[in-house]
Parts: structure tokens; sequence; C-alpha cells
């Protein structure tokens, strides 16, 4: 591969994708709602009618995928949702005599929006790492290649090693994996490192259940994960890349063995890349189901054929990594900016964000938010910003209550902190972080204790089990959190939680231990009202814990229609239909709330 | 542990011949192996250990390590059916915990089990990325999005005529 053949490859294609296009989104969340027949009905649509200049296409997640399958009118870019297989002739229909079909249009505000950048949902985004998701067949690498894919590559390797880490360095951009580690200084560190043997490792373990930036990057633009990964190698002296990527994502593992094999063809992977004395290759390893896998060093016992325990720092990796030798690790959405980085530069990049943070980041709404989706910002955008201007508020006409970043690592933050800026210190001075991008939203029928349980069984769980903290401690911490929820919670409970936190974190082994706590603490922070109510007043404010819930009926309001009766799964309600008020035994009620959303009069309330 | 012997699984088919080659020389491809024989045959069994055991010159304790280690590898065949129910954030917000326990009600099994006549078994999962779909579960590879406790009944009628 020579520059004149990439550009060739890029003249031509760049007119290919300008075409009439009609874009399926193939990310997970579409293709569980059937887009993949979709398309096919699309395209056997196209074939039988003998159309020739329109053509259909998978692409990326475009993000809004609560209302998926979604579809893209390419270059016009008019947006679809919730289609269905059955919707395709109207579809093709339409592009042919350049309509639109009004009834799979987003309506906002009782209007019809047609294209995607004027959705309400887009108007505050700013995709750098999402950028070709949407607009590109990802099993086609001369589609990546059209918007200025391998590029950078190029223009690397024309650089001197120094000067390819000081444009990351300069752009301060910070890991997206969860830390915050200044990407720059990772890669000065690793290049600097002595070995002549040295690895370039991609971290798509994404642990943090309820997060899929880097799924949906590696679904929608595997390429760019691999030529980061290439840049990389360059910088660090390094031949070899591994991805170590869930089993789980089989779309995504798929996508990237596409892009290696295509990659590996046209010459953008393996020897003597353009011309130069620079070889690298990639392999990707599967993981196995195993949360610590995504800590460094546990990853890198995986990747060895181990099980996935952590090893004790220092060494960090960069001194002595995967089989001993000086590796450079970094997460997937880190990757997919520095393609952009290389090209258009650090000044640019510094431009979007805060000072201290800079760039974009991904993150995963979810939850109890109207558009469940993915969302790119820049750092420093508010959490109002996300949950109501992006994410359209939350449903059914109840209240914010808290979000959840950072996963099981990280903590919740609370309703009078959404104006705080987002980004990696602010977060981090009000008791949550930023993480890997989880974003999950909570309404005011959350029960904050649950939610600090459930954090604490995910840890209990996966916990490796290596270091004696982690894997007593957070049990410990565990049963007394179920004993709160189920009633039995003592005067001092709250204390040992306390203690229990503060222990676990000085004195575990890595960071999977070290970050346990923090869902209970962050909780305890802001809702120590709700743990107090649980363990004195023995009640669940939030009607969540069953234990400490009662449900009623109001004798004032109860007309005595017996609806309830009939709908009760256990047979717990009494009375009389047209004569005698009905009644809850609290002894049979299992308090699943069937009554409360059947009664007509709303007589019925926990 | 000879208990397998003769089932269709543990036979050194040339599946797992064809496996054990593949990765012989591969640095640390042990677990990759293990994916496969996974995959192929629905869980590993003892003889397959013992095959690998063998052929890629890993010691059998540290096999057994690997497999009880990751939660994907299984020592014991699952369901015709296997259910996952998503317990990842965005679904247990979403109410995936009534999902899981009226699968587990109506099938009467836990999470890990089988049921008698082999025909489905239960599994809680960490976010399967469908989030969009909450509270979502998977039978083998498809995905079922929006559950709620008559979902469940209408799946499991629908499976069990299959
Ligand atoms: C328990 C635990 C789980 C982690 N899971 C992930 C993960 O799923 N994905 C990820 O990129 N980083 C994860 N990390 C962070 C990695 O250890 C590492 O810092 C990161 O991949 C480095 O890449 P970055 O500098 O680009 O962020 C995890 C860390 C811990 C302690
Ligand atoms: S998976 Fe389709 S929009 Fe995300």
């Amino acid at each position: 591969m020579d520059i004149e053949k990439l550009n060739k490859i890029k003249d031509e294609y760049s007119k290919i994708i300008q075409k009439k296009r009609i874009m399926v989104c193939s990310g997970t969340g579409c293709t569980s709602s059937k887009s993949d027949v979709l398309l096919k009905n699309i395209q056997d649509k196209l074939e039988k009618d003998g159309i020739k200049n329109i053509t259909a296409h998978k692409t990326g997640c475009f993000g809004f995928c609560a209302k998926g399958p979604i579809v893209v009118i390419d270059p016009d870019e008019i947006f679809y949702e919730l289609v269905k297989p059955e919707d395709a002739n109207d579809i093709v229909e339409a592009v042919i005599n350049n309509k639109v079909v009004e009834r799979l249009l987003v309506k906002e505000n009782e209007k019809y929006v047609e294209k995607w950048h004027k959705l309400n949902f887009y108007s505050k985004q700013e995709r750098i790492a999402l950028k070709n998701c949407g607009k590109i067949n990802p099993e086609k690498i001369e589609e990546y290649i059209a918007l200025d894919g391998y590029q950078a590559l190029y223009k690397a390797l024309h650089m001197s090693r120094d000067e390819v880490i000081d444009v990351i360095l300069n752009s301060g951009i910070r890991g997206r994996g969860g830390a915050g580690f200044p990407t720059g200084k990772k890669w000065k560190f690793a290049k600097e490192a002595k070995g002549d043997v040295k690895y370039v490792c991609c971290n798509a373990d994404e642990g943090d259940p309820g997060a899929f930036m880097d799924r949906s990057i590696l679904e929608g633009d595997p390429n760019a994960v691999l030529e980061a990964m290439a840049i990389a190698g360059y910088a660090i002296g390094a031949k070899q890349g591994y991805i170590y990527v869930r089993a789980e994502y089989p779309i995504a593992v798929k996508r990237l063995n596409i892009a290696i094999e295509q990659a590996k063809k046209l010459g953008l992977l393996g020897k003597n890349i353009f011309g130069k004395k620079f070889d690298f290759n990639i392999e990707l390893r599967l993981g196995a189901g195993a949360f610590v896998c995504g800590e460094e060093t546990a990853l890198m016992n995986s990747i060895e054929g181990k099980r996935g325990e952590p090893r004790p720092r220092p060494p960090f990796p960069a001194v002595k990594g995967l089989f001993g030798k000086p590796t450079l690790l970094n997460n997937v959405e880190t990757y997919a900016n520095i393609p952009n980085i290389i090209l258009k530069g650090a000044n640019w990049y510094k431009s979007i964000g805060t000072k201290t943070s800079t760039g974009t980041k991904v993150f995963a709404l979810g939850g109890n938010i109207t558009n469940v989706g993915l969302v790119e910002v820049p750092m420093g955008t508010t959490l109002r910003e996300i949950v109501y201007d992006i994410g359209g508020g939350i449903p059914e006409g109840k209240k914010f209550k808290a979000a959840q970043m950072g996963g099981p690592s990280g903590g919740c933050v609370p309703a009078k902190y959404l104006d705080v800026p987002i980004d990696y210190d602010s977060l981090n001075e009000i008791g949550a972080m930023m993480g890997s991008g989880g974003l999950i939203v909570m309404d005011d029928s959350k029960c904050m204790v649950d939610i600090a349980k459930f954090f604490l069984e995910f840890t209990v769980d996966e916990s490796c089990g290596k270091c004696p903290p982690c894997r007593i401690g957070t049990k410990r911490m565990l049963e007394i959190l179920t004993r709160i929820t189920e009633g039995k919670g003592k005067d001092g409970d709250i204390e040992k939680l306390e203690r229990l936190a503060s222990n676990i974190k000085k004195a575990s082994l890595c960071g999977l231990g070290q970050t346990a706590p923090n869902p209970v603490l962050s909780t305890l922070k802001y809702f120590r009202d709700e743990y107090e109510a649980h363990i004195y007043h023995k009640k669940c404010p939030a009607g969540v814990c069953k234990a400490l819930t009662q449900v009623h009926i109001d004798e004032e309001k109860c007309k005595k229609c017996g609806i309830c009766a009939k709908n009760c799964p256990v047979g717990a309600i009494e009375g009389q239909v047209g004569k005698v008020t009905f009644k809850i035994n609290q002894d049979k009620c299992i308090k699943c709330g069937v009554c409360i959303t059947k009664c007509p009069f709303k007589a019925i309330s926990k | 542990m000879n208990h397998c012997e003769g089932c269709n699984g543990c036979k050194i088919d040339e599946k797992l011949e064809k496996i054990a080659k593949k990765y012989k020389n591969v640095e640390g491809g042990i677990i990759s192996a293990l994916h496969e024989v996974q995959d192929t045959y629905g869980y590993i069994s003892s003889t397959a250990q013992k095959y690998l055991s063998k052929e890629l010159n890993v010691p059998m304790s540290e096999i057994y390590g690997i497999i009880t280690f990751y939660s994907r590898f299984s020592l014991v065949p699952k369901g015709k059916y296997n259910i996952q129910v998503c317990m990842g954030t965005a679904c247990y917000v979403k109410g995936s915990e009534k999902v899981l326990n009226r699968f587990k009600e109506k099938l009467g099994i836990k999470e890990g089990e089988t049921t008698s006549d082999g025909k489905f078994s239960i599994e809680s999962v960490r976010c399967i990325g469908a989030c969009g779909l909450a509270p979502a579960i998977v039978i083998n590879e498809e995905v079922y999005g929006k559950m709620d406790e008559k979902k469940v009944d209408e799946l499991i009628e629908k499976y069990s005529k299959m």
C-alpha cells in the first residue's frame, strides 16, 4: 500500500458513499428488533424492481437505540425510527420518488422532524469517537478510507516517534476506560521502557453492566481502533497488538475479524506498512465473562491463558506487562479518538471540552429516561443537559432522583448536582466518577439502598477471590445491606458499613476492591435518610424493599368494584362486590403492586 | 470421572482434535481452545479437559481453575433452550428481577440449573447490550426486549411446544 493507492480508494469510495443509500442500523440493539430482516427486505425489493442507482447497507449504531430499528437515507440524512420489516416497500418507494414516509419520522413537539441532525437528541452532541457510526458500512474498509481512514497512520509514519507522542500529550486526552490517566504520558512511558519486544493492547472488555459505548464503536467503526493501535505501535516501538474483547459481543468480534482481514489484504497491517520499516499485526483474544478482566493486569493474565487475577503493581504494565514485556493498554474509545487527533492536531482537540478534560465523552444513557441510547458530548456538558435536552427527561411524569455514573466502581449524582459540569475532576469532587461512561438514570420510584445492594451483589460475585479485603469485606458489607433491606437493620449498621468501606478501599489489591464500596458510600452521602428510614423506622420510602412495604386500600376511595381482588395473583384481597369495602390480608400479600395499577379509582397505594 | 463416557459431547471426535491442533502452539491459547469447545458442545466435558491438558501441555488443575473462574465456561450441559436474563443496571432499574423470578417460579428451577426434561436452563447475565430494550432476555441467541411477566408466560409456552 502506498499513499497514491490509498487516495485512489478514497476518491472512488467518496463518490460511492455520496450516492443515494439506505443505511440500516445493524448495532446489537437494532438487530434485536429485527433490523437484519428489514435490510434483507429492502435489498430484495431493490433487486425485484431492478433498481441499481440506490443501494442499501448495514451501518453502525446511531445511538437512538430505544427507537430502533433506525434507518437513515443518505445523503439527505432523512431519519426514520421504529421501522419494521414490513416498512421496506414504503421506504424504497419513497426514496425512488424523492419523498419521505411521514409516519416513520420522529415527532418532536407535535412536529415531524426530517433530518438526523435537526433532532433534539443530536443537537447538543458532538461526534468524534462515533463520527463514522451510521455513516459507513463497517464491514467495508474502503468506506472507512473514504472518510480519511488510515490517513492518520500515513501521517504518523512520516513523523518521528517523539513527535507522535507529543501530539497525543498536547491534546490533553485522558483514558476513557475509567481512571482518566493522561494517554500521552502512558505512551511516553511505554516508549521509554527498555526491551526489544513490546505490545500494544486494547481493552474491549467493557465490564460495566449497562454500558455499551465500546461495543458500538467496535460494531460501527472497527477500523478506527485498528488504525489507532498501529499508530501506537509505531510510537512505542511494538510490532504486535492484541484486542481483548468480550465474547458476549458477537457482532463486534465478527466485524473486528473482518476489518483485520481487510486491512491485512490492503497492506495496512502486516509488513513494511506504507513502505516504511514498520511491521504491525493485531490478534483478537476473547474474554470469558469476568468483570475483573477489565483491570489491566488481570486482562494480561487472561490473554496469557491464565485465570484473570490481577497482579500487584508495580511493576506497571509499561515496564513489565503482557508476557513480561513492556505493554501499552488503552481503552476502545481512547483509541477511537487518536486518528482524528493526529490528523487535525492537538490544538483542535484541546479546543473541545474543558481545560483539564479535553475532547468528548460517549455515554450509554439508560434506566428511567425517555431516550435510552448512546450520546457523545463535549466534556463539561452538564448532567441536566444530557438528561433533559438530549435524553428527553424522565418518562411517566416521574421525577429525577439520581444518576449512577461509573457503574459498580462509581457513585450516584443526586438532583442537586444536575448542573455540575461533567469532567473527571468535578465528578471526583462530588464522590462520583466518570467511569467508562455508563450513565443510569433513576426516578423517584427507586430505593437507593436497594441500588447500592445491587452493585455490591455484582462486586461480590465478580471479586476474583485473590485478596481477602475484597473477597471477605464486600461480602460482609452485602450481608449488612441485605439485613437492612429485609427490615432487620440495627443501630450501628451505617457506621459499620462506613468502616468496612474505608478498610476495603485501602487494603485491596486492585481497582475492583478499591472502588467496590463507592456505590454504598455515595448513596450514604446523599441518601442517608433512606438508610435511616429502613433501619430505625422500618420503612422503605420508595416502596421497593418488600419486607418494609405494605399495600393499603383507602376505605374512602374504594368503590367496592372488586377489580383488585380479581387481579390479585395470590388471593390476598377480601371484600364483597358492591357491599363490603376491600381489604388486603398483609400475611398473604406479596407486594407485587398489580392491584395498584388495576384500581380504576386510585384507591390503593404503598 | 467416567460419567460421560460414550455421550456424544465427550468422545475425542474430529472437532476436538482440530481445536487442539489449532491452539497447540499459540501462546496463551488454552482459553481460546476452551471457547471453541464450549461453543461446539455447550459445555466442557472432563474428557475434553483431559485431552486438551495432554495436547496443549497445561496441567488439569490449571484447566479446571480456568473453567471455574470464567462464567462463560460450563462443566455441565445447559438446557436445550438456555434462558439468559439480563441483570445489567439498565435492565435491573427497569424490573429485570421480576422477569427472572417469574422464569424461576414457572420452571421450578434456579439460576444455573436445568429442568429435569433437559429443555430449559436459566442464567442471569451481565449487560447484553440491548439496554434500549430493557428489560431484555436472550433465549439461544434470540433477543426478546421490553419483557414483563406476561411475556415470560407466553415465551415458556412457545418454547415448550417447540
Ligand atoms: C475492576 C476493573 C474493571 C475495569 N474494566 C474496564 C473495562 O471494562 N474497560 C476498560 O477500558 N477499562 C477498564 N478498567 C480500567 C483498566 O484497568 C485500564 O485502566 C484502562 O483500560 C486503561 O485504558 P485508558 O487509559 O485508555 O482508559 C477496569 C479497571 C478495574 C479496576
Ligand atoms: S443499536 Fe441501533 S441505534 Fe443503537
